[in-house]
This record gives C-alpha cells, sequence and structure tokens, in this order.
C-alpha cells in the first residue's frame, strides 16, 4: 500500500514544485477559449446554438486533462533511462503496484489541471447551470484522468525512446481531441465523422462533461459514464500487463 | 556472495552472454572488465533482475535472481551508469522514497538516511533539489540511496565516469570503506584501468561474451606479462577498436547533454 502511497505522492510533489509549468500548460486550453470562443461566439450564436463559451469551455476542460494525462504516462520514456523509473523496477516491489501509484499520481495532476481550467473560464463568461451535478462533473473529469494516464503509460511501455512520441501526437492524440466533439457539436456533420466521432472515447467524456456542466448530454450521461469505466479497466489492465513487461 | 553458472544471454541470434561463470566471495572488491560491447551490462542487468538470463544459474546472497526476485532485490544496492535520481524531489526526499519501496521501517528509514548522508558528506544538502548536484553529488547520493537496506551486495556501473579525480577518490575511500567496516560486496565495471587496479582485489574479463580471464590484478599482470592492468587488458582483448551501434540508450543519454546545455 505505501509503495502506491509513496509514487502518487511522488507525482504530485513534481507537480506542484513547478509552478512555471503549471502557468505554462494553462496557456493553451486559455488561449482555444478566449480565441475560439470570442472567434466563432458570434457565427455559432447566429447558427442557432446558443452561447458558444457555454459549449466550449466542456470541450477545452477536457483537452486540458487529455494532454496533461497522457504526457504524464508518457513521462515513462524518459524516467525508464533517467529516471526514478529504473529505481523502481529494481526494488522488490511488484510492477503493478508500482503502475497503479504513478497511474492514480497522473491522474490526480491531470484532474487537478481540469480543475483549474474550469475555475479560469469563469472569466471567459462560462456559468456553471446546475450545481448540483457538480459532484457528477468532477467524475467525469477523474475517469477522463484515469483513461489517458493509463493509455499513455501503456504507450509509454512500447516505446523506448522518444522519436515515436512525435508520431503518438499527431496521429493519435490531435485526432482524437478534434474528432470528440469538443470544439463543434456533432449533429448535422457528413457519416464518416458521426462515425468517428462514436468511435472516438474521448468524445463521451465531452458529452458527459457538458451534460453535467451545462445541460446537453447527446449520447446520455449513463452511456458515457458506462463506455468510459469499461475503457478505463481494459486500458488499466493493458497498461499493467505492457508495464511489466518493460524491460530496461 | 554471487555465484554465477553458465549463465548465457541470447537475444535473437545475437549471444551477448555466452556460458560464463565465476564466483565472488562475501566481502570482495571485484571488478567485471571488458571492451565496449563485451556483455558486461547485459550481466549486471541479469545479475540485478533487469533481464532474464537464456540460460544458466545465478545466486546471490543465496538467492536466485529469476526464481526468488523480491529477496535477491532485497540483497542487493545498485548505483546505475545514468543517474536514477528524481531530479526535481530533494536528497531527503529521494533517500525517504527508496527506504518506503525497500520496506524499510520509519524509524529506521530517519536513522539510516542521516547516517548515510552524513557518511557521503550531503547532510547540509538534504533539502535541496537533486536538480541543483553537480554529478559527483549525484553519485555519491545515489551510493547513500543504495545502501539504506543494507544490503550484502552492492553494484556499480561505471561508478566514476566523468568524474573528477578528487571526486573518484573519495566515492572510492566511501566504498573501501563501508568494504572494511560492513564486509559489503562490492561489484563494479569500468573503464578506468588504474581504479581498477588499486581497489579490486579480484578482477574476471570479459570478451565478445566469454570470460578470458580471471585472478587478481597482480595475477593478471603476470599472466600477461604486463608492467599495468591497462597493458593486461590490452593484451587480453586486443588493441582493435569495437564496432557498436547507437542504441537507444545513447540517443537518450545525448538528449539529455544537449538538455543541460
Amino acid at each position: 500500500m505505501s509503495t502506491i502511497y509513496i509514487l502518487w505522492l511522488r507525482q504530485l510533489k513534481r507537480y506542484f514544485r513547478s509552478r512555471a509549468r503549471i502557468i505554462g500548460s494553462l496557456g493553451q486550453p486559455l488561449l482555444f477559449l478566449v480565441a475560439l470562443g470570442f472567434g466563432f461566439g458570434p457565427i455559432f450564436e447566429r447558427a442557432g446554438g446558443g452561447n458558444y463559451i457555454q459549449f466550449l469551455a466542456p470541450g477545452i476542460i477536457a483537452m486540458s486533462i487529455l494532454f496533461t494525462a497522457l504526457f504524464s504516462g508518457i513521462e515513462i520514456i524518459w524516467d525508464r533511462q533517467f529516471g526514478f523509473l529504473k529505481e523502481t523496477l529494481v526494488a522488490p516491489v511488484s510492477r503493478f503496484q508500482i503502475m497503479i501509484g504513478r497511474t492514480l499520481g497522473g491522474a490526480t495532476v491531470a484532474s487537478l489541471q481540469g480543475i483549474i481550467v474550469f475555475f479560469i473560464s469563469f472569466l471567459a463568461g462560462f456559468r456553471l447551470m446546475n450545481i448540483a451535478l457538480l459532484p457528477m462533473a468532477l467524475l467525469f473529469v477523474v475517469l477522463i484522468a484515469l483513461l489517458f494516464t493509463a493509455l499513455g503509460t501503456a504507450i509509454a511501455s512500447i516505446l523506448e525512446d522518444m522519436q515515436g512520441f512525435q508520431l503518438i501526437m499527431n496521429f493519435l492524440v490531435m485526432p482524437i481531441f478534434f474528432l470528440s466533439g469538443a470544439l463543434f457539436p456533432l449533429q448535422g456533420l457528413p457519416k464518416a465523422l458521426i462515425l468517428a466521432a462514436r468511435l472516438d472515447i474521448l468524445s463521451y467524456g465531452v458529452d458527459g462533461l457538458r451534460g453535467t456542466l451545462v445541460n446537453g448530454a447527446n449520447f446520455g450521461l449513463a452511456t458515457d459514464f458506462f463506455f468510459l469505466s469499461a475503457v478505463v479497466i481494459v486500458l488499466l489492465a493493458i497498461g499493467s500487463y505492457l508495464f511489466s513487461k518493460i524491460q530496461v | 556472495m554471487i555465484e554465477v553458472k553458465n549463465l548465457t544471454k541470447k537475444f535473437g541470434d545475437f549471444t551477448a552472454v555466452d556460458g560464463i561463470s565465476f564466483f565472488v566471495p562475501d566481502g570482495d572488491i571485484f571488478a567485471f572488465l571488458g571492451p565496449n560491447g563485451a556483455g558486461k551490462t547485459t550481466t549486471i542487468k541479469m545479475l540485478t533482475t533487469l533481464l532474464h538470463p537464456t540460460s544458466g544459474k545465478m545466486l546471490l546472497d543465496g538467492r536466485d535472481p529469476v526464481t526468488d526476485q523480491h529477496e535477491a532485490r532485497r540483497s542487493f544496492g545498485i548505483v546505475f551508469q545514468d543517474p536514477s535520481l528524481d531530479d526535481e524531489l530533494t536528497a531527503y526526499e529521494n533517500m525517504e522514497f527508496h527506504g518506503v519501496l525497500y520496506k524499510v521501517s520509519r524509524d529506521i528509514r530517519r536513522k539510516r538516511i542521516e547516517q548515510l548522508l552524513k557518511f557521503v558528506e550531503l547532510w547540509d544538502r538534504k533539502d535541496d533539489l537533486v536538480r541543483h548536484f553537480s554529478g559527483g553529488m549525484k553519485r555519491r547520493l545515489e551510493i547513500a540511496r543504495g545502501l539504506i537496506h543494507h544490503p550484502k551486495i552492492l553494484f556499480l556501473d561505471e561508478p566514476t565516469l566523468g568524474l573528477d579525480p578528487q571526486t573518484r577518490n573519495h566515492i572510492w575511500s566511501h566504498i573501501k570503506n563501508l568494504n572494511d567496516e560492513e564486509k559489503m560486496t562490492v561489484f563494479f565495471t569500468t573503464h578506468y584501468m588504474d581504479e581498477a587496479e588499486r581497489v579490486a582485489k579480484q578482477i574476471a574479463v570479459i570478451d565478445r561474451g566469454k570470460i578470458v580471464a580471471r585472478g587478481s590484478p597482480q595475477e593478471l599482470k603476470d599472466q600477461t606479462r604486463s608492467p599495468s592492468l591497462e597493458d593486461a587488458f590490452l593484451a587480453l582483448t586486443g588493441r582493435t577498436i569495437r564496432e557498436d551501434e547507437a542504441s537507444a540508450i545513447d540517443r537518450l543519454r545525448l538528449r539529455r547533454r544537449m538538455r543541460s546545455r
């Protein structure tokens, strides 16, 4: 138990110690929120979509969780050769506990980022629609964070150096983000895009956040919760298997 | 003690380690020397449970690293060639984490951390982030860290690589003290032949996966009729440079060096 705790604690200490990194990683979500929010706002409203900031904010929250979570998983590639990870691989502790501790830590950090972005969005004019659903929104934040931290861990367990990382960013993470309905509604799109969005697990996360923060869950909150949880469990299983196979 | 019998490691068609055998008695200081690509690092990785051998047997303090992983791990500490400290934690925190991972109970842990940090003369820097440490300080910290759980064996993979002579001297006197006082077995690899000559009691030379010579520094010098260990080494392994391919770790090392500029 204390193994999991100490690894979780380590992720948190690293996060809180780097103020520059915290502020820096908030830059992109903030930029998207302000530039796209106020940029597309008028057109969106005129087309009958309502307030774009209200629509966009949950998507941007999901975005910050996605990137933070994935990066903390990917950090393993570097850590493997130069960091703490090697030390943990040689210690008399189970790989599973190490993986769980890291993943929980990374997910906690990603969730915190999401929550910070949530508060920042108030500055851009976002208004919470239903305060009673806030705990549920937090649940979706945590699920998205867990999912993508586990995914990052799984991917990093296979990659040996940072080259593959660029490929992952361009061909996996960006499509996941852009096709998730974070930036635009999924109604009335060409069939191919709708299908892609349905297959994109982040869509359910974004939908869940939108449903709890704003009102307007497309797939239904229950469906969102079910799919996210299922994929989290699968990825945790895959992640811990791959992690246990790491040879330094 | 360390016992190795017919240890072999194959990567596909390539045999990195080819049926090597050696014995390191308790309290010995053992140098494992060899040219690039000879199989040193592979051997250490197998001994320290990071790699599974293709065949052969190993015993660390009586424990088999393959079948009895956790117990074997408890019996040794290791200082890797590349630092494995957490840069964004303090020296004390790095020590504490190690203690928790090796299940050293809190009170003993606290006492030992203080004792060891004082031993390597880093106690007054205990609350500083490791990021601000020099290479020598990091290496000293890693040695201190490796000893928290009082292992019987200490593995060192090129422990003084890239360090200035004062620091190198300092590090070896720390290690020799430990060997004297605690009867801790020391197993190390190095390219610094002068150090190996001064410090090691027993040496094994590995080349192309096979052990080509074994004995004390003096015995190896006598065997090859050489004035120094370096000459003996060159006599045993030849003077041609070994072809080496940059692996993933080499590329990462390059990145790291670029980063810290």
